[in-house]
């Protein structure tokens, strides 16, 4: 169960993707953002989706665990995909099945809102697949540099990211000592009734809450016994390098965005 | 409660980039009623065959048979609840697991999971707190205001409660000192023996391995090489250096006794008595001869 998750987890490779640098990486991701909203018709929708499986076939990530692995999200597509097809009384009737009818607004609006929702997953789950949480946090902590005038502890914050990045997958495989622990003491998460199952989550948590505080403790001793005094005067040892291919990778992204803007109607 | 291992391979992470594989073709038979010590040294698969014991990982190839049970690989096995009664297990660091208010309802929790009456799982709380060396006092205190090794007895007590005809032991005594390690191990060996339970014992020190199992197994990348009776696994030093283990300290011991004696003793030493006998044997031959 929880070996198939993706969220947060990286991938090494030697992909153009994976060589980008991550502030390019990062700005991609929220551009993207940004320019997904362009698209309002099937042209548009139907170039996002060409351009994200561009994308994942340049990530050389396999397309089947990619969507494997983003299954729980699926679940959310689906229900945002149905409220739309429940609610939306526009255009046309399709189907008439007498207590609710399905309009053909409804099931434009569903579709394209499920194609957004999907293709905002996988480009964010490439940036985190393809770049370690380490080069993620440095990316943020050069991008976020200039709010150090406003007085944000940016050095800290970032510090913050990427110590719950690293102790995900931690957490998660004490996750399933603790479960199967509990597991083999009868305890039965998976099944029976929701108030029993809810029930069957205190033992898990406490455990979990209780490690998770040791383990802080011994990391903050660890890292003061080696002398971390914050961000101040702290020289780095991993270099980022805006390279050529960099930029090139922000212009096509323009380039999709007036392409985009081009299409739509 | 016989427990078959048959032909038994397991993947982690199947279908995705990080696919490992831990066991290949396992084939180990553990009698109703054995003590069997599993050994190998890190990352053999120790803890992966053990795990297969009460089916909290089912095989990805072979079957596992538990008593009257089968788990087999591709087959959808429902209600293991009643294996998982059967087969307790202690893990690693078993203190991890605690988390109710009072070491009692901690205790009492896989009893009362398993349909224990109440008053049947507090009898058995106090009987096992008793058993474990710990005082009474500790029954109404938080596990946590306990020392580790305090905590590590109680989780102890928390899978001996459920009354398991089998034992699974993980490493249950790695972190304590030597005393509470001394104690805890007689404690199983004393259960085991009472009670008829079929043990298993996954460990890292061949003296525990030497001392208590009448069979032993050694896994080696994911493979079970080797599987035997403890006086002759650990004669052979030369498989056991194969494998990257050495013979039990005794067993040491005896060899540095003869290469400088002479003096040849009588099969082999697993316990510090049985070393001691020999030698003693050995003296009294010796000096009868001059």
């Amino acid at each position: 169960m929880m070996e198939k998750m993706i969220f947060g987890r990286f991938i090494p490779g030697d992909s153009l993707v994976h060589r980008l640098d991550p502030r390019a990486k990062i700005l991609f991701v929220f551009l993207f953002i940004a320019i997904v909203f362009v698209a309002n018709n099937a042209i548009t929708y139907g170039l996002l989706i060409g351009f994200t499986l561009l994308v994942v076939f340049m990530s050389r990530i396999r397309l089947y665990f990619l969507v494997n692995g983003l299954k729980p999200v699926m679940i959310l597509v689906i229900f945002t995909f149905l409220l739309h097809i429940l609610f939306t009384r526009e255009g046309a009737v399709l189907l008439d099945l007498g207590f609710m009818s399905i309009y053909e607004e409804g099931l434009r609006q569903g579709i394209f809102i499920a194609i957004r929702f999907l293709v905002l997953v996988f480009i964010t789950s490439i940036l985190t697949l393809t770049t370690s949480p380490i080069s993620i946090t440095d990316g943020i902590e050069v991008l976020l540099g200039p709010f150090k005038r406003l007085k944000l502890p940016v050095h800290e914050l970032a510090l913050m990211m990427s110590i719950s990045l690293r102790f995900i997958p931690t957490l998660m495989d004490e996750t399933g000592k603790i479960l199967k622990a509990q597991m083999a003491r009868g305890s039965d998460i998976g099944s029976g009734p929701v108030k029993e199952r809810i029930k069957a989550v205190v033992p898990l948590l406490i455990p979990l809450f209780v490690s998770a505080f040791k383990r802080a403790e011994d990391l903050a001793t660890a890292m003061e016994v080696r002398g971390y005094r914050g961000g101040s005067g702290r020289t780095r040892y991993r270099q980022l390098n805006w390279r050529f291919k960099d930029t090139a990778s922000l212009l096509v992204l323009v380039a999709l965005a007036g392409t985009l803007w081009y299409f739509r109607s | 409660m016989d427990i078959l291992l048959r032909q038994v391979g397991y993947s982690y992470a199947v279908d995705t980039p990080f696919e490992k594989r831990a066991l290949t073709d396992v084939s180990l038979h553990i009698p109703s009623g054995s003590y069997t010590a599993i050994i190998g040294h890190t990352g053999s698969g120790k803890s992966t065959v053990l795990q297969h014991l009460n089916a909290l990982l089912k095989p990805t190839e072979g079957a596992v048979i538990i008593g009257d049970r089968k788990i087999e690989a591709g087959v959808k096995a429902k209600n293991l609840r009643d294996i998982r009664r059967q087969v307790g297990i202690v893990f690693q660091f078993p203190e991890q697991q605690l988390f109710d208010e009072t070491v009692l309802k901690d205790i009492m929790f896989g009893p009362l999971n398993y349909g224990v009456p109440e008053e049947e799982a507090s009898r058995r709380a106090h009987e096992l707190v008793e058993q474990l060396g710990l005082p009474k006092e500790v029954l109404g205190k938080s596990p946590f205001d306990l020392s580790g090794g305090q905590m590590r007895r109680v989780a102890i007590a928390g899978v001996l409660a459920m009354d398991p005809e089998v034992l699974v032991l993980d490493e249950p005594t790695a972190g304590l000192d030597p005393r509470g390690r001394r104690e805890i191990m007689d404690l199983f060996h004393q259960l085991h023996i009472q009670k008829g339970l079929t043990t298993v014992l996954v460990t890292h020190s061949m003296e525990d391995a030497a001392r208590y199992a009448d069979q032993v197994a050694i896994m080696h990348n994911g493979r079970c090489v080797v599987t035997g009776e403890p006086g002759v696994i650990f004669a052979d030093e030369e498989q056991l250096g194969d494998y990257r283990l050495e013979p039990p300290r005794t067993v040491r011991l005896q060899r540095h006794f003869e290469a400088r004696t002479g003096l040849k003793l009588d099969g082999i030493s697993l316990t510090e008595e049985a070393l001691a006998k020999n030698i003693a044997l050995a003296l009294a031959e010796g000096r009868d001869s001059e």
